[in-house]
């Protein structure tokens, strides 16, 4: 356990019932998930990382209340492809800006609606004498769904590829994590994970020196 | 920064007192706290307190009688139609686009502070991002209800975007007023998402500590599921950057179109080049002024001098002297492009500006925008917040003021028999009005409901935040960093709040971690 002097190291009011999660006496009941791992400081989950990479686990994750700068670099995580999703979305947007303005507004042809009998079609305006293909007047229409298509797209990614929202999880039923989002730091390692074994993989845990290690239940 | 200098040396000036400038060390930008424990505490106490101050009723009774007044004035307007306005030609546009102007001008500071100063790594931005996004958004709603309600026949007010009808009948995309639709609309969409993105790790700790089942399941639902998985993490940082990086170019395309509005025009006095680096140098400057309005009674009332320090508000107002002198700049070259070019017309309009039927809102204008700022040049008013309180809204007013010019420069136009002295009608300004009632609703309804403080990236701006050592990401080798935990392990834990091991290690706050999110102020 710790040594530093720790503030008032009261649990987060009454979030959500604590469930049994002391090790020994539930195993009977639930299979395990996973052993988790509480610290106090950045310095614990970092070493904590660190340790747990070196031991080759790859089921696993630290839960921290914000992002630790280094940390995702420690854990061996690989860059993310967003940058590349946002630039697809971008150039998304950026043609369908251009289709969108030519067709509407510079073509008179039928287009098939998809509602049998209906078909759309544009109309060629003439605007004081501005060629039909008025490039530089479309310009801010297809900058504006440039950022538009790519923002949405960032975020929309970003969601998916972390699987969220996922409102049920197992560590969430824990009541020691309430304290992510405050001021602790977790290390989270999963029964699916090959070299995992309850009893190795809490003396692995014990030797990171936490202040709690909980068994989590599915 | 607060409890630990980068060196023995102990910090310049009073205890609370971060306003100081000493090269090579970095001020402290959150005050009187040292775990992160106590500052998700103190922040959420905003949200948690089981009563808000008395003042925050008396304030959104007021705020929701006048934003009920603005309701019934447009159900008066949409009974009657648009002649209730002062609008007369040839000042058709009126008060609804002052104000309009004037309202996605406020939110641009919003932007500003979530993406550019983001981009440019100015830590101090973290305390104040949340609610000036959230003035963001409530302000361009304020915006888009003006131009939305004066289109005339309302129930047609689709026909702005480009949806197939019967009639083979789209929008006019080589017009302003269109790009105007999108950019607005565009703006909105992204604020609101930068916003709402930024916030779920702060939702999920309101979810965590919720007192009942009904905040726990709000609270719930919005925060996704957020569990500060690190994984998670990674990319959530780097969407916010990219966010951050399409914001950027977004804030500067929507005033300029705004301003191609005017533009774009044939009209002298409307017809520059200058307009789009103005307005936008305006929008920040009319938008720093409402962030410095919203936040000086904001802190004020909710105890929140440790986040928004004196040290923001001064920073703020450096921008505000910044973009003002700016605008300043901008009114005097108009002036002179209307005497260089030579036109007899543009000349005119200038000259009646400044000496016409309507030279006192004129000079109202330089007054408030030009001549106010300059306080701020002298440190002792900066940080003064009774004078920087009466010069921000100086500058909210003129930054109105300064639409209503633009605007007005209409009102003497080609044909004398036209001119006439423009006046609003009692709806003007019950309109005016009651848009400040809706933007105050909803700004205190917010500041009750959400967290008002970006809690997460506060934390990650302390230098608890940046453990003993600050270099940790940039070497993925494992031994050297078993080493380096090897030779700290004797005393374990305490090296985040050891000071004789921090001698090591000059800097552990400014390991500028290159795609993170807090590196340096």
């Amino acid at each position: 356990m710790t040594t530093v002097p720790q503030p008032s190291p009261t649990i987060a009011p009454g979030a959500r019932p604590a469930p049994g999660a002391i090790p020994g006496q539930s195993e009977d009941r639930e299979p395990t998930w996973g052993l988790m791992a509480e610290f106090d400081s950045v310095d614990d989950i970092f070493e904590a990382a660190h340790r747990t990479r070196a031991a080759g686990y790859r089921w696993w994750d630290c839960h921290t209340p914000f992002p630790v700068h280094g940390l995702d670099k420690a854990m061996g995580i690989k860059p993310t492809i967003l940058p590349i999703l946002a630039f697809f979305g971008g150039l998304t947007g950026c043609i369908a800006g251009f289709v969108l303005q030519w067709f509407t507004n510079a073509t008179s042809f039928d287009v098939p609606s998809g509602i049998p009998g209906i078909t759309v079609r544009g109309y060629e305006f003439l605007i004081s004498g501005k060629p039909m293909l008025s490039g530089p007047a479309w310009i801010p229409v297809m900058f504006e769904l440039t950022i538009l298509l790519s923002a949405l797209g960032v975020v929309g990614w970003m969601l998916l590829l972390n699987g969220l929202p996922m409102l049920y999880h197992p560590t969430l039923k824990n009541a020691r994590f309430a304290r992510v989002t405050n001021d602790r730091f977790f290390l989270v390692i999963e029964a699916r994970d090959p070299k995992f074994s309850e009893e190795r993989t809490r003396e692995h845990m014990e030797s990171l020196n936490p202040l709690s290690i909980e068994r989590l239940e599915p | 920064m607060t409890t630990l200098p980068f060196d023995a040396r102990p910090l310049p000036g009073e205890p609370g007192n971060n306003t100081w400038e000493d090269p090579g060390r970095r001020p402290p930008l959150v005050l009187n706290h040292e775990s992160f424990t106590s500052v998700t505490e103190e922040i959420c106490r905003v949200n948690e307190s089981p009563r808000p101050p008395m003042a925050w009723y008396v304030c959104l009774g007021v705020a929701a009688v006048l934003a009920m007044v603005f309701g019934a004035l447009i159900a008066y307007l949409f009974v009657t139609g648009v002649g209730v306005w002062g609008n007369q030609n040839p000042v058709m546009w009126g008060w609804p686009i002052v104000n309009f102007v004037f309202w996605v001008g406020i939110g641009h500071a919003g932007t500003l502070i979530s993406a550019i100063l983001f981009l440019f790594r100015q830590n101090w931005r973290t305390a104040i991002n949340r609610f000036a996004e959230a003035m963001t958004i409530f302000a361009v709603i304020c915006a888009g209800t003006f131009p939305g309600i004066h289109v005339g026949r309302v129930w047609l007010a689709y026909w702005l975007f480009p949806i197939p009808n019967q009639m083979a009948m789209w929008p006019q995309f080589r017009s302003p007023l269109l790009w105007d639709v999108f950019a607005v609309s565009t703006y909105f969409t992204v604020s609101l998402v930068f916003w709402y993105v930024g916030m779920v790790p702060d939702l999920a700790t309101l979810r965590d500590r919720a007192s009942n089942r009904i905040k726990a399941v709000a609270y719930g639902i919005f925060s996704l599921g957020w569990r500060g998985s690190m994984r998670h993490w990674h990319r959530y940082e780097r969407a916010y950057l990219l966010l951050a990086a399409l914001a950027t170019p977004l804030v500067l395309s929507v005033h300029s179109v705004v301003s191609f509005d005017f533009a774009v025009s044939q009209l002298p006095g409307w017809h520059t080049t200058i307009f789009p680096p103005y307005f936008v140098a305006g929008a920040i400057f009319g938008g720093f002024a409402m962030v410095v309005t919203l936040a000086v009674p904001a802190r004020q009332l909710w105890g929140l001098k440790n986040f928004i320090t004196m040290r923001h508000l001064e920073n703020m107002n450096k921008i505000i002297l910044l973009t003002g002198t700016m605008v300043g700049y901008a009114y005097a070259m108009e002036f002179f492009v209307a005497w260089y070019s030579g036109a007899l017309y543009e000349g005119f309009v200038f000259v009646n500006r400044a000496l016409g039927q309507h030279s006192w809102a004129y000079w109202t204008m330089i007054f408030c925008n030009v001549v106010a700022p300059q306080f701020f040049w002298f440190k002792r008013f900066r940080t003064s917040i009774p004078v920087m309180f009466l010069v921000v809204n100086c500058v909210n007013v003129g930054m109105w003021f300064e639409r209503f010019v633009i605007v007005l420069s209409l009102e003497q136009d080609f044909l004398p028999s036209s001119w006439a002295y423009f006046k609003p009608t009692w709806v003007d300004i019950g309109m005016l009005i009651g848009s400040f009632g809706l933007f105050f609703t909803l700004f205190l309804l917010f500041m009750r409901f959400l967290p008002v403080i970006a809690i997460s990236e506060v934390k990650a701006i302390m230098p608890a935040a940046h453990g003993s050592h600050g270099h940790h990401g940039h070497d993925d080798d494992h031994g050297h960093d078993e080493d380096r935990h090897a030779d700290g392990g004797s005393h374990g834990h305490g090296l985040a709040r050891d000071p004789a091991r921090r001698e090591g290690h000059p800097d552990p706050a400014g390991d500028d971690d290159a795609g993170s999110k807090g590196a340096s102020s």
